[in-house]
């Protein structure tokens, strides 16, 4: 636990640890950057995602080879300083497929943030909000989607809507709405009976500016926190649908399916699948890393 | 009581109810002609309309939607969830033959997950130095974010090509489930061991333990006599989760490794649009899942002398 | 009334530890760990002792460093503590820097310790009896049997004051009251057989009631068995009613210390005088308002008249329906510009009864009239206008004030809700106004909550409840809390914006004490029914209930009030 002496909120009460809790928002950026000096791990994290975004959006200022077209007679070089991941079997140069994949695996996996976050929001923001029956039936609704396993239901879905980047995200997505929908929930049941909430009842403000003013500004933290860590969750998702074959089709760069081309050589030429599959587990690592930040600067 | 667990057999009951009627609108409703989805999708041109007609008329589909719905769950309440498009078998038959193999799988992973989510909390908690608490701490969030498919791989790679210690392979001998087993135990052992680290710590500095130090109990004595006990009742919380871990993770590791299992019936089920068979897994997986939460449930309350008594006089319906 | 050397010697050993204290603590400083290299100061250089059978208090607000300080005697301090400078001595047997394996063999066999809060500090799902047993078993010389552990537990919890022991050794944690909690806490700490209990708040989180009855134990305990007792505490009026010696503690340092006479007679430090001033038992009547207008006026009219209130739970268990009734038949009667306390224990109904007269809940039957207006059966919008002339403020002003909300827009949202001073500059005059009414200034108008103090916050939370111009502020334990010097100020402005405004309180509180200070009538409640109300003269002069004498007595600080009417 941290004790800042220097906010006059420390000198009273035991209680100054519930408020503790918020003094994240009133820390200033020039503290919070001297904080994030301290913490090399975070800001080599923040690097390394930084990094994978300018792959999505810029792939040829990274790499001047193609993803696509490669080199016959140079197939399965391993990793050289030419080649950084090595090339696969149609001598096409993994670094660049990695970093054209970027944009494949990202794009799926913003949407299936978006679907989980957007619907799973509103969907708690309601059961818990409304209470009552409303409540109970929602709820039991997100009992029989956490029944099923996120990559089970992803499965399913994306076997309906047909195989795509797009359906992907989308199957993601819709899998992930009933843990955002259970969180915002339990949130908006904390948050409702804050006595700051039944204040603003006592002054005389309505459900609806309650709603909008308190509500959900205050549950919404841990929320997008969840966001944060769902990232993550959302790139291995993609990334297993995809190695499983479920995604783009196969010239197509895409994480998980550079795994799934490399796998077959795994034997002889390891470097195909274990390059790009460590790039995006280090990638996972660093959104991990980042969204764990983000949770303890509210918690703390 | 009684009360509640006839609430709880009733929702899981509703869970598995309702994991047939999504299934059942998911596959049998939503797609615009259910029947294509029954043959290979290369050949759906080749196929002539009459023998579309007659599978349609064999599997219902001629027939309202709401009476397909009441035949297909009047036989799933007997255990039949008709026959499975690929190789004709009952699809309970083709579950039921993979489940052992799957079970060793899941139940070897989640005993070596358990035992490495306690290892990690115990080390994090008992551990005076900071550096080694930081270290041990961040492996859980490691085991998470590293996908199965690579860890897999790796394992392979390491343990089967270059070091030769165990088949890479099959599904032949004892050895065969070591690798998977390990490979399945990773990512499932990461949620856990972040929930008990998390919770061995609240516990640890929790006021009775305070109490227990006054008493002069020794560290080791209060880790064993008072935490472990109290912080262990909240993994059971995230046995869902486990669950679906163990699941996701079982239908990649059986792929890497090539071994049956319902996981990778899965995988060929989605593959060929063995509609029946999908939709058999999904509730024969929520039914479990129902099942495990419900043991969870009522075994709660014997864990819990608080839970009883909350069910005994429980709180006050406030306005 | 007992000094140290009437007390009579029959645990001493040895004779070296007549002349060592128990305890003797010196010269130590504990600092926090705020940053990568940065220690803040907790304790500097506090310096104490406790003699065989003594009776030693160490007194100070929050933050003043009191439990840092024993925790560094215990040796249970955080990690991220550490302790700088000093030494911690048991009998002259130096322990600073001690491991915990070392410190194990101290704890329980020669320091007892007794928690803050009986309510967390039992493992919740262990019986009491083996929470004893573990006690006797750490703390005994040779290796008993499990009869004779159970016997010396039960012996224990005996001794700590609890009847039917044997009941209580089956029982868990949550099934006893929270003054049954800490005796079971007291008894484990009597069964290492200590020489030396220390007490840290023992009873803050108890009804006033059961702490008189836990505090007179202890000192029975020390007489009884000629232990010393160090507790430490917030309440000058606990600490001074039970002591041999005193110690006040300001931002970690002793400031004062002496035996309680002469701590009372002539404090030489400033703080311990102004801890001394706030104590709401150095005052007999009624706060002055600053002002010096007189309020009072003699026969007001009913402001807010509630008439047969009841309100019942209904609790759901297994089988028959449980019900509890929070409220019977309550009446209440504000008159116009005085001050209406409601007094009451836990479970006593007086929170419901004012969460039931702002409407916050509703009765089952009963009426509530304001103004003449009666409120039952209202629309909602009729409601919300009625209810303009009625605001209330919490408890727990770290709780009450959105952490995302300035105070500007704290104070004012009410404005906003009624459509009251519609533009920018309207509004920003109208919240100074207010905040200036509560003696705050402009500066304050950016900060958030979290960058104020408790009194800072519960000023603010003043100020938005008085936007709307009401007639009534219910208080609901508004000023429980914070600290004493800080609760003298906050009543202060209480009963100053009473004059300014004429407004009426309906003030809720536990503490008897807090009443005389700021009402004109109170009423005193227990289990959801009235046992007594009138004027505060009368019910404080002449008791008519057996309660409300009960509870008369248990406020702490009778040797204050007699040395400040001296």
């Amino acid at each position: 636990m941290t004790v800042e002496l220097d906010t006059p909120g420390t000198s009273a009460a035991p209680a100054a640890t519930a408020a503790g809790e918020w003094s994240g928002f009133a820390r200033s950026l020039p503290k919070r950057l001297s904080e994030l000096g301290q913490q090399p791990i975070l800001v080599v994290s923040w690097i390394i995602v930084l990094v994978v975004i300018g792959w999505a959006i810029a792939p040829d200022l990274f790499t001047s080879y193609s993803p696509y077209d490669g080199n016959t007679n140079a197939s399965f070089v391993p990793p050289s300083a030419e080649h950084w991941f090595g090339t696969d079997r149609l001598g096409r140069d993994l670094f660049a497929r990695s970093v054209y994949g970027a944009r494949t695996t990202l794009t799926a996996t913003l949407l299936a943030v978006l679907v989980a976050f957007g619907i799973g929001t509103v969907v708690g923001l309601v059961a818990g909000f409304a209470g009552g029956f409303v409540d109970t039936a929602i709820m039991r609704v997100v009992d029989v989607f956490l029944a099923i396993p996120s990559l089970l239901l992803a499965m399913v879905v994306v076997s309906v809507l047909g195989y795509s980047t797009h359906n992907i995200a989308l199957a993601v997505g819709i899998s992930s709405i009933a843990s955002f929908a259970r969180v915002m929930r339990a949130e908006v049941l904390a948050v409702v009976t804050q006595d700051y909430v039944k204040a603003a009842y006592g002054l005389g403000v309505g459900r609806l500016g309650v709603m909008v003013k308190h509500v959900v500004p205050n549950s919404l933290s841990s929320v997008i926190a969840l966001a944060a860590l769902e990232v993550g969750t959302a790139v291995l998702a993609v990334a297993s649908l995809g190695f499983l074959g479920y995604g783009a089709p196969p010239p197509e760069p895409e994480w998980g399916l550079l795994v799934a081309e490399g796998r077959d050589y795994v034997a002889v030429h390891p470097w195909a699948s274990i390059m790009p599959g460590v790039a995006l587990a280090i990638v996972v690592i660093a959104t991990h890393r980042i969204s764990t930040s983000f949770r303890k600067d509210h918690r703390r | 009581m009684l009360r509640y667990v006839a609430l709880k057999i009733g929702r899981a009951l509703f869970v598995v109810w309702a994991a047939f009627t999504l299934t059942f609108v998911l596959l049998f409703v939503l797609p615009a002609n259910p029947v294509d989805l029954l043959f290979d999708p290369a050949e759906i041109n080749a196929i002539p309309p009459e023998v579309r007609e007659r599978v349609a008329a064999n599997y219902g589909f001629n027939k309202p939607v709401i009476l397909q719905y009441l035949d297909r769950l009047g036989h799933a309440l007997t255990g039949d969830f008709g026959n499975s498009v690929q190789s004709g078998r009952p699809v309970t038959a083709a579950i039921l033959d993979m489940l052992p193999s799957t079970l060793v799988l899941a139940s070897g992973a989640l005993a070596l997950a358990l035992l490495i989510a306690f290892v990690i909390a115990f080390v994090a908690t008992s551990t005076r130095r900071e550096w080694v608490r930081n270290l041990v701490e961040a492996l859980p969030s490691g085991a998470v974010s590293v996908p199965v498919f690579l860890s897999g791989i790796l394992i392979l790679q390491i343990f089967s090509f270059r070091l030769g210690w165990f088949p890479a392979f099959g599904d032949e001998g004892a050895k065969s489930v070591v690798l998977p087993l390990v490979t399945l135990a990773i990512p499932v052992s990461g949620p856990i061991a972040q929930l008990l680290v998390r919770s061995f710590a609240t516990e640890f500095h929790s006021g009775y333990v305070t109490t227990s130090w006054a008493k002069g109990a020794t560290r080791s004595g209060i880790i064993i006599g008072d935490v472990f006990r109290n912080a262990s009742l909240p993994a059971l919380t995230i046995a869902s989760i486990t669950f679906g871990n163990l699941i996701a993770g079982s239908v990649i590791t059986e792929t890497v490794f090539a071994r049956k299992g319902i996981g990778r019936l899965t995988q060929t089920a989605i593959d060929t649009l063995d509609v029946p068979l999908v939709q058999g897994i999904v509730v024969f997986v929520a039914a479990i899942f129902a099942l495990i939460n419900l043991i969870v449930d009522l075994n709660y309350p014997l864990l819990d002398p608080r839970l009883r008594a909350t069910l005994a006089v429980s709180t006050p319906r406030a306005a | 009334m007992t000094d140290a050397a009437t007390v009579p010697r029959e645990v001493t050993d040895s004779p070296e530890e007549e002349q060592d204290p128990l305890l003797r603590i010196t010269d130590l400083a504990i600092d926090y760990r705020t940053g990568r290299r940065q220690w803040t100061p907790a304790v500097r250089g506090a310096s104490l002792h406790v003699d065989t059978g003594e009776f030693v208090s160490l007194v100070g607000e929050s933050g003043s460093g009191k439990t840092t300080l024993i925790q560094g005697a215990l040796g249970l301090l955080p990690t991220s503590a550490r302790i700088r400078a000093g030494s911690i001595a048991y009998s002259g047997v130096d322990v600073t820097g001690w491991n915990d394996q070392r410190m194990a063999l101290v704890r329980g066999n020669y320091v007892g310790f007794i928690p803050q809060d009986p309510n967390t500090s039992l493992n919740p799902v262990k019986k009491i009896g083996q929470q004893v047993i573990e006690a006797v078993r750490f703390n005994e010389p040779k290796a008993g049997n499990a009869a004779q552990h159970k016997e010396a537990a039960l012996e224990s919890l005996r001794t700590a004051g609890l009847k039917d022991t044997e009941r209580v050794f089956q029982q868990y944690p949550h099934e006893l009251s929270g003054g049954m909690k800490q005796r079971a806490l007291i008894a484990v700490a009597l069964a290492g057989k200590p020489k030396i209990i220390v007490a840290d708040e023992p009873t803050s989180a108890l009804d006033v009631t059961v702490q008189k009855v836990i505090l007179d134990h202890l000192v029975g305990l020390r007489e009884e068995l000629g232990i010393g007792i160090l507790l430490v505490t917030h309440n000058l009026g606990v600490a001074l009613d039970r002591s041999d010696r005193i110690l006040v503690m300001q931002d970690g340092e002793i400031v004062e210390e002496g035996p309680v006479r002469q701590v009372l007679g002539n404090a030489t430090n400033d703080y311990t005088r102004r801890l001394l001033d706030a104590a709401p038992a150095r005052h007999i009547g009624r706060l002055e308002p600053t002002s010096g207008a007189p309020s009072m006026p003699a026969a007001a009219s009913a402001v807010l008249e509630a008439r047969v209130l009841t309100k019942t739970y209904h609790l759901r268990g297994r089988g028959r329906r449980r019900e509890l009734r929070a409220l019977d038949t309550t009446d209440l009667v504000v008159r116009k510009g005085t001050t209406h306390a409601i007094v009451g224990e836990s479970g006593a109904g007086k929170s419901t009864l004012a969460s039931i007269l702002v409407g916050f809940t509703s009765a089952d039957s009963g009426t509530v009239h304001i103004g003449g207006r009666e409120l039952t059966g209202l629309h909602r919008s009729q409601l919300r206008q009625i209810r303009r002339d009625l605001q209330f403020v919490f408890q727990n002003p770290f709780t009450s004030l959105d952490p995302r909300f300035t105070v500007s827009k704290i104070i004012a949202e009410p404005l906003h809700a009624f459509g009251l001073a519609t533009s920018k500059q309207e509004r920003t005059a109208r919240v100074v106004e207010l905040l200036k009414a509560v003696a705050l200034d402009e500066s304050y108008l950016h900060r958030l909550p979290s960058q104020l103090s408790g009194g800072q916050r519960q000023r603010v939370a003043i100020a938005r409840a008085l936007a709307l111009n009401p007639e009534i502020l219910v208080l609901d334990e508004a000023v429980s809390a914070l600290d004493v010097s800080v609760q003298a100020q906050i009543l202060q402005l209480l009963v100053d914006l009473q004059a300014q405004f004429g407004l009426s309180y309906v003030f809720v509180t536990h503490d008897l004490g807090v009443v005389r200070l700021i009402s004109d009538d109170v009423t005193v409640m227990k289990g959801g029914v009235v046992v007594e109300t009138g004027s505060v003269e009368q019910v404080f002069r002449s008791p008519q209930h057996e309660y409300t004498r009960e509870l008369l007595a248990a406020i702490p600080g009778a040797r204050v009030a007699l040395a400040g009417a001296s």
